[in-house]
């Protein structure tokens, strides 16, 4: 059991933690499918997969995934209020054009939504660019600022205010740093944000 | 639709033959009762013990029951040998696969060119009009003759497709999953208007007689010309560009409108070779059965598709313009809507609609994993068996 739980990445195993056994799951952006892939196995949970990346897919498919080829922005229209226990976007978010639209979305389709996002105000990134000048590249932000996929740079205290404007309530939030989860100061120490929310 | 070959197959299900199964009558969606009928079928691999491995291929407007292998003393590959075979998508060391030449065809199931047994002369027009459900409800006879309670899958490119999704809104109970591909729900306009461009090409050409042809010249001039039309619709703006360019022939005889490139001569060389192959009031019929196909029959196809336990695979090509992506993404709308298990894939591909036919490595890939999670209750939940 130890070994295992070692072989998972460190945010899937929170999101792990964060699910409920037998939930309906949406991922939003679901990759190769491997957070879908051990939330099943795990979990025991129906899941369903969106993903724009045809590659991505075939490797989805090879795990015995239901996934959808598509868009995240134009993907959620037709599923009906409450339809999924749970919608996750796990490091989608920040990649998304509309991202408010998405999340209000996502947050109609979910009873409840998870997040995980890269925190743009990481201690690395912050000594970057004020000793450097530079956009900052860091283990959760490896890219170089012309070849980034990202759209949107945001931190944890970002997202905090933004959920308060919005009314969105925050039911539980694990930040993590390199190898493990942080206690303290988040938005300084944390390299990625999980927050689990609903409205 | 387009046999090609990109390349010779060895590794397939080697010499095969073709059957026949006939049945008295068949009540068609019209109300008219019509028999006998006979269906071409060929099956390849071998039905389990527990009758559960059975998979039924559809064929699209102008294939017939040889979808793999070859026929003795010919070299003729089935038209998706490239898919069926040991360890291919339909990996016949694993499933029993059947393919039968549908109801108004002429390539050995009873159609327009058969003879009627009260006038022992071809039915021609005399051969009532049907519907892809008739197709389908005679296709149904045979799986039953075959002692086959449920199917593994349903599975069709094309109007294969439309059959794949009269099977899943007509037989639900009897399908484990249904794989559409290049499909739509209903035909648009568009759609519509290539086929009767089609028809109207068959019933001008003199030799047609209103479908009394049988006893003297066909209409081959204009079943060819049908079949140019259609083999336009097949490939795509790059396809074609890739396959001719603007190469121009070698120079023949001199007159003004020879085939001066290859694009002509190759459609020319199509049209003319259909012709031998196809009956031209099959034509007729079948591409009217396609337009008249509605799988939603005028509701909302959600609404039909409610409760269903059938998975799905839906699968449609990037550069297919004469049955687009957004068709098949409106049949993974309602699976969405009917809380249908569903994966949909968009295939990365320049060939057109014939992509169904020749992108072989992404499609099988596809096909096989999904077939392995029908047929295996998946290991991970343990829940997608029957």
């Amino acid at each position: 059991m130890e070994n295992r739980k070692k072989e998972i990445q460190l945010d899937h195993e929170v999101i792990l933690d964060l699910i409920k056994p037998q939930s309906s799951v949406l991922d939003l952006g679901c990759g190769t499918g491997d957070l879908l892939y051990l939330l099943i196995k795990e979990k025991g949970i129906h899941g369903q997969g969106i993903e724009i990346d045809d590659q991505a897919i075939y490797k989805c498919v090879a795990k015995g995934l239901n996934v959808f080829h598509g868009d995240i922005d134009t993907g959620l229209a037709e599923f009906s209020d409450k339809y999924f226990d749970y919608v996750v976007l796990n490091q989608s978010m920040q990649q998304i054009i509309h991202v408010d639209k998405v999340l209000d979305d996502a947050l109609r389709v979910g009873k409840k939504v998870v997040v995980g996002f890269p925190n743009f105000a990481h201690y690395k990134s912050r000594l970057q660019m004020f000793f450097q000048g530079k956009s900052p590249v860091t283990e959760a932000l490896p890219y170089q600022w012309y070849e980034t996929p990202n759209l949107h740079f945001f931190s944890i205290s970002d997202f905090k205010d933004y959920c308060r404007a919005k009314k969105i309530n925050i039911e539980g939030s694990v930040c993590i740093g390199e190898r493990r989860r942080l206690p303290i100061l988040p938005n300084l120490f944390a390299q990625t944000g999980i927050f689990l929310i609903s409205k | 639709m387009t046999k090609e070959k990109k390349i010779v197959q060895d590794n397939g299900v080697g010499l095969v033959e073709t059957q026949e199964f006939t049945f008295e009558s068949l009540k068609l969606e019209s109300g008219e009762a019509f028999g006998p009928i006979t269906l071409a079928f060929e099956t390849y691999g071998a039905l389990n013990k527990e009758k559960s491995n059975a998979i039924l291929i559809e064929h699209a407007l102008s294939g017939d029951a040889h979808a793999a292998g070859i026929h003795k003393n010919e070299n003729v590959f089935g038209w998706w040998d490239n898919f069926i075979g040991p360890g291919k998508a339909f990996d016949t060391d694993k499933y029993f696969v059947i393919s039968s030449n549908i109801f108004g065809g002429c390539k050995g199931s009873t159609g327009p060119a058969s003879l009627n047994p009260k006038t022992g002369k071809p039915y021609a027009l005399d051969f009532p009009l049907i519907s892809i459900n008739d197709i389908v409800n005679a296709q149904k006879c045979l799986i039953d003759h075959l002692g086959i309670e449920k199917l593994l899958s349903v599975v069709g490119g094309s109007m294969g497709g439309h059959q794949a999704l009269a099977w899943l809104v007509n037989y639900p109970k009897n399908i484990c999953s249904a794989v559409p591909i290049a499909t739509t729900i209903k035909h648009s306009p568009q759609q519509i208007a290539f086929n009767e461009v089609g028809r109207q090409s068959i019933m001008a050409d003199a030799h047609w007689k209103s479908g009394n042809y049988y006893d003297g010249l066909a209409p081959s001039k204009g079943l060819a010309v049908a079949r140019m039309v259609g083999h336009i619709t097949y490939m795509s703006d790059k396809s074609m560009a890739e396959k001719f360019g603007r190469a121009k022939k070698e120079a023949g005889e001199p007159f003004k409108f020879t085939a001066d490139f290859e694009v002509e001569g190759y459609l020319r060389y199509r049209g003319d070779n259909f012709v031998k192959r196809f009956d031209a009031n099959s034509y007729l019929y079948i591409t009217k059965a396609m337009d008249n196909f509605d799988a939603s029959k005028g509701k909302p196809f959600q609404e039909i598709l409610r409760n269903t336990k059938v998975k799905v695979l839906v699968i449609s090509f990037k550069s297919d313009w004469l049955y687009p992506a957004y068709q098949s993404k409106e049949i993974v709308k309602a699976c969405k809507l009917a809380g249908v298990e569903t994966t949909y894939c968009e295939i990365d591909s320049t060939y057109g609609h014939d992509a169904f036919l020749l992108e072989v490595e992404e499609e099988s890939h596809l096909i096989k994993h999904f077939l392995k999670k029908v047929f295996y209750a998946y290991e991970v939940t343990g829940n997608y068996g029957e």
